[in-house]
């Protein structure tokens, strides 16, 4: 355990990177794919196939790739991001907005269509139907999928380590170079790390989970 | 019959026609509804009357003809369609109240949201509906704990409270369980006898009877008979509506 305390500095700002990579992403793939699904449901055609095009082809990338072309791709176009941790989030929220916007999707097909319907018929317009009536209702049936798809973003963070982003896996790396003696010890105390922001995502799903239900 | 006409037709649809895919389900529909006029429309299952329903405020769109209200020409989409939509109440067979959303919030969402009203004076108003179809002791659980009856009684206080020019009933009654189905007909009575312009397709003919000042009669997507209750009872014209009548009546 000496190792733990003698490296505790380095685990603790990995620890610390890898959960805001994984919460910024998080919050912004929610906004970005809650705009995706609107548009992909809405009446008109060229935003349904914008929305349709993008969720195919950033579900359909290996999100590795989506990295490699934001750091070393994007030159071309002349984008320049402040810094590796930008980049980083930058590619986790486009990859995983395409996830949000397929559970929030199926939430949406999961309301009944009538639910839309009395709400066109008191007059509310497309935006105001699906912002009081439709997604508050979707979003309540898709929390254990949409759970699903935040777990596996804070775990796809560890690909920025491979982007010299120094979060909870690149931290594994340094410190089995230097720890090859406790390699044991060393993956325990990263799996934990992580473990710590998975496992209580899953208790806290759950308790949304249960408060957001609603009685048909 | 009373005719409580003044001027202009309130509901105006002329040479409607409306097809599924291949189905032909409106066919030249041609119908007017006057101001405090209550109509009932009736029919075998797929003679096109609830979809006649629904394109009055164009839940269903239709390929031709024309469908006014108050004079104006039902827009096609957008800002304008929601807009008049607001002015036309409808009253679904399966409730559609809003799951997600109390009995109180439920009728002030549409008030608050589409008549910009402020949030005290919309609940001002829900109570006095709701306790007009006395739910009102309801106001703060959710649809489903309500019954069928209250449910579809809510629904009704939810149209009411956006001050319809028209009511559009689709079947309100065939979803409940019989002993249900009166505490909604009391209330839609009540509606017709303070003078609200009202379109009910309904199987229920004792409200036909009590009600309405016009029985509409629909088969194969076509208006086959129109005429006061008393009439249309006792001495139908066409051979469907005689065929039709005398499988309901004689039970």
């Amino acid at each position: 355990m000496q190792f733990l305390s003698d490296n505790f500095d380095l685990m603790w700002r990995a620890f610390l990177t890898t959960l805001s990579l994984a919460v910024t992403s998080g919050i912004c793939a929610l906004v970005l794919g809650t705009v995706l699904v609107g548009m992909r449901v809405s009446p008109v055609t060229p935003l349904r196939g914008l929305a349709t095009f993008y969720v195919e082809v950033f579900r359909n990338t290996p999100l590795t790739v989506v990295f490699f072309f934001l750091f070393f791709g994007v030159v071309y176009i002349d984008v320049q991001f402040p810094s590796r941790f930008v980049t980083a989030v930058t590619a986790l929220s486009l990859y995983t907005a395409a996830f949000v916007a397929e559970a929030l999707r199926s939430g949406i097909n999961s309301v009944p269509p009538g639910q839309a319907e009395a709400a066109r018929a008191l007059g509310l317009d497309f935006g105001q139907t699906l912002r009081s009536i439709v997604l508050p209702q979707a979003f309540r049936t898709v929390v254990p999928p949409l759970g699903n798809v935040w777990i596996a973003l804070a775990k796809n963070t560890s690909i920025a380590a491979g982007f010299a982003v120094t979060d909870l896996t690149a931290a594994l790396q340094r410190l089995a170079n230097a720890n090859a003696d406790k390699l044991l010890a060393v993956f325990a105390a990263i799996v934990a790390a992580y473990l710590l922001i998975t496992l209580p995502s899953a208790w806290l799903i759950r308790v949304v989970e249960n408060r957001v239900a609603i009685v048909r | 019959m009373t005719s409580a006409a003044k001027g202009e037709p309130l509901v105006r649809l002329s040479g409607v026609d409306k097809w599924f895919g291949e189905l032909h389900v409106l066919q030249d529909i041609d119908l007017s509804i006057d101001r405090g006029e209550v109509v009932v429309v009736i029919g075998p299952s797929g003679s096109g009357k609830s979809t006649l329903c629904r394109t009055i405020n164009r839940l269903e769109s239709i390929q031709q003809g024309e469908i006014s209200i108050d004079g104006q020409r039902l827009p096609e989409e957008g800002k304008e369609l929601a807009h008049l939509r607001s002015d036309v109440g409808m009253v679904f067979q399966s409730f559609n109240l809003f799951a997600h959303k109390t009995i109180l919030q439920n009728v002030t969402l549409g008030p608050i949201k589409v008549r910009g009203k402020s949030k005290a004076e919309a609940e001002r108003r829900a109570r006095e509906l709701l306790d007009r179809v006395g739910v009102s002791a309801q106001a703060d659980k959710y649809p489903a704990q309500l019954s069928g009856g209250q449910q579809q009684r809510v629904a009704i206080a939810r149209a009411l409270a956006m001050d319809p020019k028209v009511m559009l009933f689709d079947e309100p009654t065939s979803a409940l369980d019989p002993e249900m189905i009166n505490e909604v007909l009391d209330v839609m009575i009540s509606l017709a006898r303070d003078g609200m312009t009202m379109i009910v397709v309904t199987h229920e003919m004792g409200f036909a009877r009590r009600a309405a000042n016009r029985v509409v009669f629909m088969d194969g997507g076509r208006i086959v008979e129109s005429a006061d209750p008393e009439t249309f009872f006792t001495r139908p014209q066409s051979d469907r509506a005689k065929d039709f009548l005398s499988k309901i009546l004689n039970h």
